[in-house]
Order: C-alpha cells, then sequence, then structure tokens
C-alpha cells in the first residue's frame, strides 16, 4: 500500500512535463480552436506517436508504452492540468486492441500502423435506429455473397463519421439461436460504395454526430475480426475498454480547476463567488467525489495491470465518471449566468464580454451524452448488478 | 504505486475474521453488549494474546511497529464484525498519545500494560459546550508545588466507563478556546476527586461524564509539554480519524453483503425481491458508495504513510464522503431488510447505529466541509 513516486517516477513526470511544453505549442492550441480541428488533433496525435506516447495502454509487442498504472497516472495529470485533449479513442482505444486481441497476423499488420501514427481514422458502427441501449438487437445485416459480405442496413450516433477513412461494424450473420449470437464484428473501408452518412446537429447546435447508411456494401471476408457469429464477444470486450476511458477523470479534474478559476474572478454584490459558502461547499464536495472517483480509477488500473483486461468493474467507473463530468459542467455552467446561454459565435470577446463560456455551454450540452453513450448508465447498472453481485 | 497488503497484514485481517467468524457471533455480540461492562475482558485478552494490541506501537516499546496501513486493516475488521471492545480509545488514542507525547518513563509505564492487555485507557477531550472544537475546553489544571490540581468535567468519554486510565485534555493558561495553553494529563480512574457516570451509547458503547474535583496529580502525570498539547492532539485526531473510516468502511461492507444475501433469498410475490430492477440499481450504488468510501481511504492512508501533513484536506475530504456514503448504505440496507431491518433482533440496525456514531465521531461532515473549504479556498 504506497503511492509514493520513485526516483524513476519523478523522472518521467519531468520527461512528460517537458514534452507537453515544448510540443503542445500555442500555435497548435489555436489550430485546435479553429476550423480544422481533424488536422490539428491529428497532427497532435502524430506528436504523439513520434514520441512513442500514442497508446498508453497498449503492450509493448504492439507499439504501445507499456506504462505502468502510476506512469499513466502521471501523463494523465499531467495532461489534464494543461487542458491537452485525449487521443481519440475510435482507433487507440477500441478496433487497435480488438486487432490485436483477436484478429489475425495480416489484420495486425494491415491496421495497427495506420491507427498507430494516426493516417487512418475511424469511427464506430455499433448503435442503430430502433436499438440504442439493446445493442444486441441490432439487425444491419451481412450476407455471404462469394469471398464478400454484403451490407445493408444503417448505424447511427457515429461520431466524426464525416472524418473516417474506415468503420467498425457490428453486423448481423445469422438469425439463428439467442440474438447475441449470430453478430459479427467487420472492418469496412468508408470509401465502398453504397455508403451515405447523414449528419445529425447535436443539442450543442455541433455537427459530430452522424447516421451511416450501408446500401449493398461489399466487403472482403478477410475483414471480419475474430471469428464469424461470435462478434458480441469483441463487442463486449471494446466496450469495457470504452468504458475505462470514459471515466475520464482528467477532464473533470480540469473542469474544476477552471470553476474555482472563474469563480474567483466573478463578482456578485462585491463579493467573490468563490467566497460564497454555498458555492464553496458545491465546489468541495465535486472535488472529494472526484478523489474518491481518481482513487477508484487507479485501483482499476492496478488491478488491469495485474489481471489483464478490465472487466464488469469498468462499468462503475463509467456512471460515477460520467455523473461527475455533469455535475462539473452543470457549476460551470452556473458559474457562467446568464452567459452559459450564449450560443457559440465568433464574436470578439471584448465586444461580448465574456471569453470563456462558449465551451462551456458545449460541453454541458454534449456533456449530456456521456451518461447515455458506451450503454446507457442504467444499462451499466443491470451489468454490475448481473455481474458482479449475482443478481438474476 | 500498489495498493497490496503484506503477508504480515493479510495474517492480521485473516486472524481477526476468524475471531469474528468463530468467537464473535451476533448472539455473542449481544450477550457482551448487554452485560454488566459492555464488553468482554475474556475477548480483549485474546486480543492481547494474538498481539493484535501490540500492532501501532514501535519496538523500541516493545510493539510490533506497524503503521497507519496495519491500523486500518484491523480497524476495518473490527468494523465488519461490530467488535465493540475498545481498540480506539484505548489502543489507538491513549496508546497514540503516549507514544507521541509520553518521555520514555511514560512509556515504559503504560505501553507494555497496554499491549498485554492490563491498561484500558480513554481519551477525555469532549465537554458539554465544545461540540467538535477540541480546544474549546474549560478544564483546568493549576499548577501546585510540584505537581496539579485538576477540576472540571468530561463528557461522552468513549470507554470511560471501563478504563483504568485516562488522558484529559486540561487547561493550564489562556482563555476558554485558546488553542495554546492547553495540557495533557494521565489520570488513574481511581483518583480521589474523580467521579464517573456511565451509560450506554446506541451503538453498544459504554461511555461515561466524569468529573475532577481537586484532582491531586504529582509532575509525572503532566504528558508532553505544558501549554502545547494541541501540538499532539491534532495529529492524533486525524491519525484516528483514519482508524474509525477504516471502520465505517467495514461496517459498510458487511452492511452491503448482508443485504445482497438477504434479496437473493427473500421471496415475495413468488420471486427473490433481488430480481427486481428497482432494489438492483440500488443495490449498485450501495457498492459502488463503499468501493469509492475504500478508495478515498486508501488515498488518505497512503498519503499519510508518506506524510501525515500532507494528508490533511484528504482526511477532512474522506469525512464528509463517508458520512454520506454511509448514510446510503444504512438507509438501504434498512429499507430493503424490510419490517426486520427496524427490528433490534437483527444486526442490521446496529451496524446503521455504529455508523451514526461514527459519523458525527471527531465532526460530522457539515463541520469537516468547512474545514475542507477553510483550507482550500481562502482568498
Amino acid at each position: 500500500m504506497d503511492i509514493a513516486f520513485s526516483p524513476e517516477e519523478l523522472t518521467f513526470r519531468e520527461e512528460v512535463r517537458g514534452f507537453f511544453d515544448e510540443q503542445f505549442d500555442d500555435e497548435l492550441v489555436s489550430r485546435l480552436r479553429g476550423d480544422n480541428f481533424k488536422a490539428a488533433i491529428v497532427e497532435w496525435q502524430q506528436r504523439l506517436y513520434k514520441k512513442g506516447w500514442i497508446a498508453a495502454n497498449w503492450p509493448v509487442e504492439h507499439g504501445g508504452t507499456g506504462w505502468t498504472p502510476t506512469q499513466k497516472y502521471i501523463y494523465e495529470t499531467e495532461r489534464s492540468e494543461r487542458g491537452i485533449p485525449g487521443v481519440i479513442p475510435f482507433g487507440i482505444g477500441m478496433v487497435g486492441p480488438m486487432i490485436y486481441q483477436f484478429g489475425t497476423t495480416e489484420q495486425k499488420e494491415k491496421f495497427l500502423p495506420g491507427i498507430l501514427d494516426s493516417n487512418t481514422w475511424w469511427c464506430q458502427g455499433y448503435s442503430e435506429p430502433g436499438s440504442g441501449s439493446d445493442l444486441a438487437s441490432l439487425k444491419t445485416k451481412a450476407e455471404l455473397d462469394g469471398d464478400h459480405y454484403v451490407i445493408n442496413g444503417a448505424k447511427i450516433w457515429t461520431s466524426y463519421a464525416q472524418y473516417a477513412d474506415w468503420i467498425f461494424v457490428l453486423v448481423r450473420t445469422s438469425n439463428e439461436g439467442k440474438k447475441q449470437e449470430g453478430i459479427t464484428f467487420i472492418l469496412v473501408d468508408m470509401k465502398t460504395p453504397g455508403i451515405k452518412i447523414n449528419p445529425i446537429i447535436s443539442i450543442d447546435n455541433e455537427h459530430s454526430l452522424n447516421e451511416v447508411e450501408f446500401s449493398d456494401v461489399r466487403v472482403p471476408v478477410e475483414n471480419v475480426v475474430g471469428e464469424v457469429n461470435k462478434g458480441w464477444t469483441v463487442a463486449k470486450a471494446l466496450l469495457a475498454h470504452e468504458r475505462t476511458g470514459i471515466a475520464d477523470v482528467a477532464q473533470s479534474k480540469r473542469n474544476i480547476r477552471l470553476i474555482k478559476d472563474a469563480a474567483a474572478a466573478e463578482i456578485n454584490g462585491g463579493k467573490r463567488l468563490m467566497d460564497d459558502a454555498g458555492f464553496q461547499a458545491k465546489v468541495a464536495d465535486l472535488e472529494i467525489e472526484l478523489m474518491a472517483l481518481e482513487f477508484t480509477e487507479l485501483r482499476t488500473l492496478a488491478a488491469m495491470a495485474a489481471g489483464g483486461f478490465p472487466g464488469p468493474e469498468s462499468s462503475l467507473l463509467k456512471i460515477k465518471g460520467t455523473e461527475l463530468q455533469q455535475a462539473t459542467q452543470e457549476l460551470r455552467m452556473e458559474t457562467a449566468a446568464y452567459y452559459q446561454g450564449v450560443l457559440p459565435n465568433n464574436m470578439d470577446p471584448e465586444v461580448l464580454g465574456h471569453s470563456w463560456t462558449h465551451e462551456a455551454f458545449r460541453n454541458y450540452m454534449y456533456g449530456r451524452a456521456a451518461t447515455i453513450y458506451g450503454g446507457s448508465n442504467e444499462v451499466q447498472k443491470n451489468i454490475i448488478a448481473k455481474y458482479v453481485l449475482g443478481l438474476e | 504505486m500498489n495498493f497490496d497488503f503484506s503477508e504480515e497484514q493479510q495474517m492480521v485481517r485473516d486472524s481477526i475474521a476468524r475471531f469474528v467468524q468463530d468467537d464473535y457471533d451476533w448472539d455473542t455480540r449481544r450477550a457482551i453488549v448487554a452485560s454488566d461492562t459492555g464488553m468482554s475482558e475474556k475477548a480483549w485478552q485474546t486480543f492481547a494474546e494474538l498481539g493484535w494490541l501490540s500492532i501501532p506501537f514501535a519496538e523500541a516499546d516493545g510493539g510490533f511497529g506497524g503503521n497507519i496501513v496495519d491500523t486500518m486493516v484491523i480497524m476495518e475488521e473490527i468494523g465488519k464484525g461490530l467488535v465493540v471492545e475498545p481498540y480506539l480509545p484505548t489502543v489507538v488514542l491513549f496508546g497514540g498519545l503516549i507514544a507521541r507525547a509520553g518521555n520514555e518513563a511514560q512509556r515504559s509505564a503504560w505501553i507494555p500494560s497496554i499491549i498485554e492487555g492490563s491498561t484500558s485507557g480513554a481519551f477525555a477531550y469532549l465537554e458539554r459546550q465544545s461540540r467538535f472544537e477540541i480546544a474549546d475546553c474549560l478544564t483546568q489544571a493549576k499548577a501546585a508545588g510540584d505537581g496539579w490540581v485538576l477540576n472540571g468535567e468530561k463528557v461522552v468519554v468513549f470507554n470511560g466507563a471501563n478504563c483504568n486510565q485516562m488522558i484529559v485534555l486540561a487547561r493550564t493558561a489562556g482563555e476558554q478556546s485558546d488553542r495554546e495553553g492547553l495540557s495533557l494529563f494521565v489520570v488513574a480512574a481511581d483518583a480521589e476527586g474523580v467521579n464517573r457516570v456511565d451509560y450506554p451509547m446506541m451503538d453498544g458503547q459504554r461511555v461515561a461524564n466524569i468529573t475532577f474535583t481537586d484532582v491531586a496529580l504529582n509532575a509525572d502525570s503532566l504528558l508532553g509539554e505544558a501549554g502545547a498539547a494541541m501540538a499532539t492532539v491534532d495529529p492524533m485526531i486525524q491519525e484516528a480519524t483514519i482508524a474509525l473510516m477504516a471502520e465505517a468502511v467495514g461496517c459498510m461492507g458487511t452492511l452491503n453483503t448482508k443485504t445482497l444475501e438477504y434479496t437473493k433469498t427473500r421471496e415475495q410475490f413468488g420471486v427473490a425481491i433481488g430480481s427486481f430492477q428497482s432494489l438492483q440499481h440500488r443495490m449498485v450504488d450501495t457498492m459502488m458508495a463503499y468501493e469509492q468510501a475504500k478508495s478515498l481511504l486508501f488515498k488518505v492512508v497512503c498519503e499519510y504513510k508518506q506524510d501525515p501533513a500532507s494528508a490533511e484536506s484528504s482526511i477532512h475530504a474522506l469525512k464528509v464522503f463517508i458520512d454520506k456514503n454511509a448514510k446510503l448504505v444504512y438507509g438501504e440496507a434498512t429499507q430493503m431488510h424490510g419490517g426486520m431491518g427496524i427490528t433490534d433482533e437483527l444486526d442490521i440496525g446496529h451496524y446503521a447505529k455504529r455508523l451514526m456514531m461514527i459519523n458525527t465521531t471527531f465532526g460530522d461532515a457539515t463541520y469537516h466541509r468547512a474545514q475542507y473549504i477553510d483550507k482550500a479556498y481562502a482568498a
């Protein structure tokens, strides 16, 4: 029972700080806020790749860092303190681990390099119109025709499909047996004829979500990951990875820091908002919840380091992490008072009267999705009840 | 970084768990609480024989040389078994104060006798007006010749009814709430002028209100430097708070386990009530409350082990967090046990009452939140 950093870990922390200070420069920060988000985030990820830090959770033999839980903690802490965005999850966090865990040698050779160097942008084809939390009810179907599968159907809530080169898709290849049987995990080139992207504007007035339609989309059979009709196993393993990342303690930590900074500058009746006892209590309770969550995540990381892949316990991180994200985003909106309602625009902050409220608006609004995606929090509770508590 | 327990820690944990399972079942515990003293001398001697009373003390003082992690392990098991014997008052508080502030003569006078189980101790710090401000102290010790004369009253003294020695916080200088001018004295429970009125608390503890009327103390009774008691008491209370929070986590874990078992077997409407989603989701909430409380306890313990001063904010945070989450856990345990949950016969309500006492001891959530805010957000 010990969290003291060793001399090697302190050296590592210096290296992380040095790298961030040098590589996450002002020019990149302004590009990330600009019109070409994709180019800017890819540029950042490629800087991480060159440093060898793109895949914190991957094993070394596949190009990962091989970091200990403590190193991951140090990295995340330093990252959050600087407001540096996390790696886009669909390649590194989701499909990559499925390919090295379940894929063939050819698939690993073909896909892992593009995921690591960020030259391939991935998106996720899981949910369908009519099939959300009941993921296994999916209907998008793939029929064998020679050495190809022919895919017909639609996927929805597909983040950044408009940027994507490839999509990983859960398709139905059989209607026999239970609905969880007969699902297959397959990789599809977004340039294949028959794929149509319909944008969905979300509650934050932004376009990140899409519906992706498949009409007679022909995909080579060698793009199946794992066994045909056994895709549910892959799907669940991926969700467990996804959930661990969703907790995003780092984001909430940063939000609380921003709330405190903002509340120190907000004046109400001649008094700093940060000196209001009721407001202080709200901030304190959030900080305290976050401390508990941070150490729950550390315990999970340590358990993963000992036992391999994340289990149903990752559902706990998903539930508490997203609840806390929403609570911090809500308090940040409250801190903004009237300005919380200003729609993002390009007005000069000097003219508008405020500078940080656009980000608060976007985070709060899009943050409503966090308790829904990755399996809604209610589904996570079903998972814990069944697999951890043994309740049927 | 690791969250592993040493082999010795696992052995201690197993040995307490075995004791609770074999020698401290619910009927035994009920009988002990209902007995004249409200504790079992036999159980205490077992604690001594198995070495549990020696664990936090330095090897130089005849102890095992354990640290805060060892104390956490012990207290968590005490919480699981709802053990009523005075480990916290005697070993953690009385023993801890002697170990921290005692000179060599005082340490050798008391620590070996705590370890062998013959000294039963208490720390008399609370007064009727003081609520959670320990320095709000009216009890006075005046210099008289080579020694002191003690006058005043302490209330709700844990183990106050059964202890044979106590450490009394008394004012030797300054005004009512001054943090300076307080001193600690070791006082024999049977000294002339000491009068105890004992009574039971809802969690089965026997406590006492103790009055001191012209109690004559010799110079050797003074523990540590006169007037500087808070330099010892503050860190001591922090350590005892961690120990108490470990006990709370133990209580919460047992409540969850018992409630889960119950809902798997209790049938209503022809099915086990644990099959109802409304109950399942709430049991997930209590499971998460427990796991998160444990995580925060680990954070505090790790920080304290590294540098006690660095853990101050986290200790306040832990007290706030446990307060809220213990209430959730015992509230749900009581509710899900239905009518049986509100009986005296079933253990559930007794765990709830222990957690309620733990929540108020050394300051409740309101108090600790204010302390946290004072330190963290000072303008």
